[in-house]
């Protein structure tokens, strides 16, 4: 190929987040950066996707031997903002309790890069892109799974000179990534870190993301998928769709804590259909400002390629199959009040490591927000995290 | 390197070089990092305690959360040269089926335990007509993790029955190494290598 490998395009140019003059290299976060994939990316589903757009965020300085970086895979509804606040709602980046200099992933060290997943709607190609025709691809968009996720974002690393890194780090979905990278491209890390994830989609995780996805194609805004430039689409079905799967993130005791049988701003029940309970209400609140961020395709698609992943069966119906070439170290967290991704989902990935001879690490900690707990104040989490990757 | 618990440093010390370990119930990782580091062991451990295999991860170690109750069976067999309990079996449901998986993951186990019939365990039954409280077992009855006490001769008799061999034995007192001689009196503590 005649074209130049990496070939670094930045479409908006980047904007440094960190004020000019004092800035350390280990604060440097570099966001809106844009990478245009060199060759088209080949597709789990056969069909190939040209002029990939990957939108992705640095924080820290890569050393002169490339050798500290630390790919971070984010979840199903967040993006590259790791740090950087979030340019639509102006809140801080969804790690950046965790992620900097003198942190739990700490960027005097190490140099973290975050991109947003193929699929999504952050700047990295998706349903929302304009295809080649010059209009957008809504449900033209071909079915993706985490592992075409992973094929991006390993496009990225090669754009960027970075043959191994220290560590890939993922919790929830961004978990996924890791465990596919680790199968798929043994040779390029050096430790997986993956919290609150599974190696495959259980029926009941289906079934959740199926209701999802029935209320978003259910609204008759949607127009299937064809609602861009109409107003802001299937903001209704979106909104049940992030309301149920905001259920399942939380734990019923975390639930029963945060908002009990308390009624909203209300002294009795209205005998109607108002949201009478502060439960309802916050879920109504969590499903509406959901719709000013995410697209509903977006959501579609990357619901899909959730449900889609299983990786024993990518290799042969068996897990340890998967991890036969891995020699990284790795290191699996869990929480005892998570239902949606439940400790014995992690066991089956120790175990499969385990019998591959892997060096496998696992831990079952006790919080009490569900899956969310992984994005929360659990210190024991901060432990492992920083106790694993400072080695 | 901290000076390893003496039944830990018995079992080090014997200990091929070079070899694959599992350490059950490795606790903070301490005998682990020894192996590691001093004896270039690949060394894996089972621990039922969170806070301990944070603390183990953050050593660089690879250690699983799990109990030995019922976690052992997840490990193929002769998965390891030697699979190591010390100070655990004592705290196990089933120490003799336990026994059988150690033995079934490793070519060898190493088995410590506090001996049960040490002549101060005996005094403060025979004296006092209560169960002892004493520096290796310091914790009252009603809620001491230690539910299966033995004595040498009792593991010994497990052992036979189970027609496992004794490689090795080395008891101590006061954390000294102390002679064979009347063991089952004078060992607080003793270290068994077992093999089939």
């Amino acid at each position: 190929m005649a074209a130049p490998l990496a070939v670094l395009q930045p479409i908006d140019s980047p904007l440094l987040l960190a004020q000019a003059g004092g800035v350390t290299a280990a604060e440097l976060c570099l966001t809106n950066q844009t990478l245009v994939l060199p060759a088209p990316l080949l597709l789990d589903g056969g069909q190939s996707l040209a002029s990939v757009e990957v939108a992705y965020e640095t924080v820290g300085t890569l050393n002169p031997e490339k050798s500290n970086a630390i790919l971070l895979f984010h979840a199903l509804t967040m993006d590259q903002h790791v740090v950087s606040a979030h340019p639509k709602t102006g809140k801080p980046g969804w790690w950046s309790k965790s992620v900097g200099p003198g942190k739990v992933i700490d960027t005097s060290r190490f140099f973290v890069i975050c991109a947003n997943v193929l699929g999504g709607c952050m700047g990295t190609t998706g349903p929302a892109s304009l295809a080649a025709d010059g209009t957008r691809y809504a449900m033209r968009f071909p079915v993706i799974t985490i592992r075409d996720m992973v094929r991006a974002q390993v496009a990225l690393l090669d754009a960027l000179g970075i043959e191994q890194v220290h560590a890939v780090v993922g919790g929830s979905m961004g978990g996924m990534q890791a465990l596919s990278f680790a199968a798929n491209w043994p040779e390029r890390t050096r430790a997986v870190l993956v919290i609150a994830s599974t190696a495959r989609h259980s029926a009941q995780n289906i079934a959740f993301h199926e209701v999802g996805r029935q209320a978003i194609m259910a609204d008759p805004k949607w127009k299937g998928g064809d609602y861009y430039g109409a107003g802001k689409g299937p903001e209704a079905g979106l909104a049940v769709a992030r309301m149920a799967a905001h259920i399942t993130y939380l734990s019923e005791a975390g639930l029963t804590d945060k908002f009990g049988r308390n009624l909203q701003d209300r002294a009795a029940k209205t005998f109607g259909f108002d949201a009478d309970f502060q439960v309802e209400s916050y879920l109504r609140h969590q499903g509406l400002s959901f719709t000013d961020r995410f697209d509903a395709n977006s959501y579609l698609y990357i619901t899909r390629a959730m449900d889609y992943f299983d990786l024993a069966e990518e290799h042969g119906g068996r897990l340890a199959e998967a991890f036969a070439g891995a020699k990284a170290r790795v290191c699996l967290v869990s929480f005892d009040t998570d239902w949606l991704y439940p400790t014995a989902e992690s066991r089956v990935i120790a175990h499969a490591l385990n019998a591959a001879g892997a060096p496998v690490s696992f831990v079952e900690l006790s919080a009490p927000y569900g899956h969310d707990s992984f994005l929360l104040d659990v210190p024991a989490l901060d432990r492992v995290i920083a106790g694993f990757l400072n080695q | 390197m901290s000076a390893l618990r003496p039944d830990l440093a018995v079992i080090a010390a014997n200990v091929a070089p070079g070899s694959r370990v599992l350490d059950v119930g490795c606790g903070d990782g301490a005998l682990m990092a020894v192996l590691r580091d001093d004896r270039q062991v690949d060394a894996r451990g089972m621990e039922l305690d969170p806070a301990n295999v944070a603390e183990c991860v953050a050593r660089g170690l690879s250690v699983m959360q799990g109990d030995a109750d019922v976690d052992l069976v997840d490990y193929p067999d002769a998965a390891f040269d030697y699979a190591i309990l010390s100070q655990t079996l004592q705290t196990t449901k089933r120490p003799d089926a336990v026994l059988d998986e150690l033995l079934r993951v490793g070519r060898k186990a190493f088995v410590s335990f506090p001996n049960f019939a040490h002549w101060k365990v005996r005094a403060s039954l025979m004296w006092h007509g209560r169960m002892p409280v004493t520096r290796l077992l310091p914790v009252a009855w009603y809620e001491t993790p230690n539910i299966h006490h033995a004595t040498v001769r009792d593991f010994l008799e497990l052992v036979a029955a189970r027609g496992l061999r004794v490689e090795g034995a080395w008891f101590l007192s006061g954390d000294r190494r102390i002679g064979d001689a009347a063991a089952n009196w004078r060992a607080e503590h003793a270290v068994f290598l077992l093999s089939r």
